[in-house]
């Protein structure tokens, strides 16, 4: 034990390993803190798929169903608001729905729908996460001549037209997105499947 | 009396805090009106806490039972309403104050050398409070509440790459839910304040160590007494404690008139939508933040461009906490300074307030315009003042202080 030296390059090596692995020690107790705020099991499994009954929805109307906490919206549209969507092209960030996210590959076309006329979007902007009003009038006072009908979101004024496609020029960067959905019959959809052909 | 100080003398430095901290430390004798803020600002943070506490007491941090908690506060608990008045006052009254005490720092040039990191501190400070306040709204479970958090934290989701994932991380959830709400609460009553009374003594640790700056910006401690006393420095206590108790007098008339006479501020304070228990189907008409954010919002919304806006409103704040090298000028003192500087900060000033009153209102081309205007010239204080700072023709400082 008793020697005249102290060798201070070993004692100050010996320091910096301990305190390294101490470091690294740490690190790992952060990670069960860190990792419970993660959504928990229950979280996890709360987002069942819900069932729609849309027989009672008439044209030009839109209903709004919970799935996910989430409001998802179902719109019966006209012929005109169908035919309004090849018109805004041009002034469209993502008119072909070239961004695979945002729909399931069945509803990667012109109407972005299973059935041209039935929308089912989830009501949430991709913005900051407001959910938009849905506005079918045609060249209101506030949104100006060029409306043809769509959804906007009132917190950032993002536009979205009548197939939740959004405008070029505002802050929401992407289209909104077609929730996994089919038809269980002619007038039921169920949301939050993808159902068995799609 | 001596004899118990001085047992306990013997056991913990009492004599020695007080003298350094109060009885002995010396602050420069021509403090004005713009010195009140600091130590009001300690007054409100002691507010906010006991109104805190006792709140707690009521308040049920659980999705289902929150908003009813709050309503129970209000009209059941004796004097529950009195007690969430002084706390949602409270919150306003906090950033009143630190506005006011930051331009105190901007015109007298607190922040520059050797007092960089007080204000950095201060900043962090800021950000804090910031972050508490914005916790402490959710809480209510209202509408705002609901809808405010959701933009607010979709604002992390901005992030390339890892940004859904930081903001699931953050919710606990799919969407804001009660995961969200009891963690805020957590973060809100315990983790939050723990660090913002850490930050005020690192504060004024550090402000106590080099010593206060004054309204011409004259570093005292050059010119000392025989006994090395600051000739233009007097004892904090008595004389700054009696005159900041004046400014406590007149800041609890105004408080006590907002507490009892317009507890929401006509919907500034407390929104209306908020009286509206949440519902995460649909969203308020007109969602705006409460006022102390609006010209960081204002920001956010003028910039067409998810990634770009909220990084333009990040930067808003984080330019502020690298002032003591934005600003390259010697002179600490406005009275002293240039008068492009003078200009400069009337434009940060006046663009900062106009931000703020533009977030509130309604979408339109105009208001989005203006915003982009004033968003340009909040920003242009920066580059101004990092370009013409570096030669700016000053007036001589004096060699003590004036008055």
């Amino acid at each position: 034990m008793s020697t005249d030296v102290v060798d201070k390059d070993k004692r100050r090596f010996l320091t910096a390993a301990t305190s390294v692995v101490g470091a690294v020690g740490a690190g790992f107790v952060c990670v069960p803190f860190i990792a419970s705020w993660m959504p928990s099991e229950r979280a996890k499994n709360a987002g069942a798929p819900v069932e729609a009954d849309i027989s009672k929805l008439e044209e030009g109307r839109m209903m709004i169903v919970e799935w996910q906490s989430k409001p998802v919206w179902i719109v019966r549209r006209s012929q005109q608001m169908l035919d309004s969507l090849p018109k805004l092209n041009d002034n469209l960030r993502d008119p072909n729905s070239d961004i695979s996210d945002q729909q399931p590959e069945y509803a990667q076309n012109e109407f972005r729908s299973r059935k041209p006329e039935i929308l089912v979007l989830i009501g949430i902007c991709t913005h900051l996460g407001c959910s938009p009003t849905y506005r079918p009038d045609i060249a209101p006072a506030d949104l100006g001549d060029d409306w043809l009908g769509g959804f906007f979101c009132p917190c950032h004024s993002s536009k979205f037209d009548m197939a939740g496609r959004v405008y070029s020029g505002v802050p929401a960067p992407t289209n909104l997105p077609v929730p996994p959905h089919y038809y269980l019959t002619e007038n039921t959809i169920l949301v939050g499947e993808e159902g068995e052909a799609a | 009396m001596g004899k118990i100080i001085g047992w306990i003398d013997d056991r913990f430095p009492l004599m020695k805090m007080w003298n350094e901290h109060l009885a002995e430390y010396y602050a420069p004798k021509n403090f004005n009106f713009w010195y009140y803020f600091g130590s009001l600002a300690l007054l409100v943070l002691v507010i906010q806490i006991v109104s805190g506490i006792f709140l707690a007491m009521h308040y049920k941090p659980d999705a289902e039972l929150a908003f009813a908690s709050v309503e129970y506060i209000m009209r059941d608990v004796p004097y529950g309403w009195l007690i969430r008045y002084i706390h949602s006052t409270g919150a306003t009254a906090f950033f009143v104050v630190v506005y006011l005490h930051m331009l105190r720092g901007l015109m007298y040039g607190s922040y520059k050398k050797p007092r960089e990191l007080i204000w950095l501190f201060g900043m962090f400070i800021y950000l804090c409070l910031m972050a508490e306040a914005f916790m402490g709204y959710l809480l209510p479970w209202g509408q705002m509440s609901y809808w405010g958090a959701q933009v607010i934290i979709s604002l992390f989701g901005a992030i390339p790459v890892i940004g859904d994932d930081l903001t699931l991380w953050i919710r606990g959830d799919f969407v804001i839910s009660d995961a969200t709400l009891n963690r805020f609460y957590s973060l809100h009553i315990v983790a939050l304040p723990l660090v913002l009374i850490f930050l005020v003594i690192a504060h004024i640790l550090a402000l106590h160590e080099v010593g206060s700056n004054n309204p011409d910006g004259v570093e005292i401690k050059k010119n000392k007494d025989a006994n090395g006393i600051p000739l233009d420095g007097i004892p904090f206590h008595p004389y700054y404690t009696v005159k900041d108790i004046v400014g406590v007098a007149v800041f609890l008339f105004f408080f006590a008139t907002v507490m009892f006479y317009f507890p929401d501020g006509g919907g500034y304070l407390l929104e209306h939508a908020n009286f509206v228990a949440s519902d995460p189907l649909k969203t308020p008409e007109h969602i705006v933040p409460v006022w102390y954010f609006t010209p960081f919002y204002a920001i956010l919304r003028a910039v067409p461009d998810k990634l770009l806006g909220v990084g333009a409103m990040g930067a808003a704040i984080i330019l502020l906490f690298f002032m003591p090298w934005i600003d390259r000028c010697k002179v600490k003192s406005i009275r002293y300074r240039s008068i492009i500087y003078k200009i400069n900060l009337g434009v940060f000033i006046v663009s900062f307030v106009v931000l703020g009153w533009l977030a509130m209102q309604h979408v339109t081309t105009t208001i989005t315009l203006l915003s982009q205007l004033f968003s340009i010239l909040y920003f242009g204080f920066f580059i101004v003042l990092y370009i013409t700072s570096k030669n700016e023709q000053t007036k001589p400082v004096p060699d003590r202080v004036t008055e």
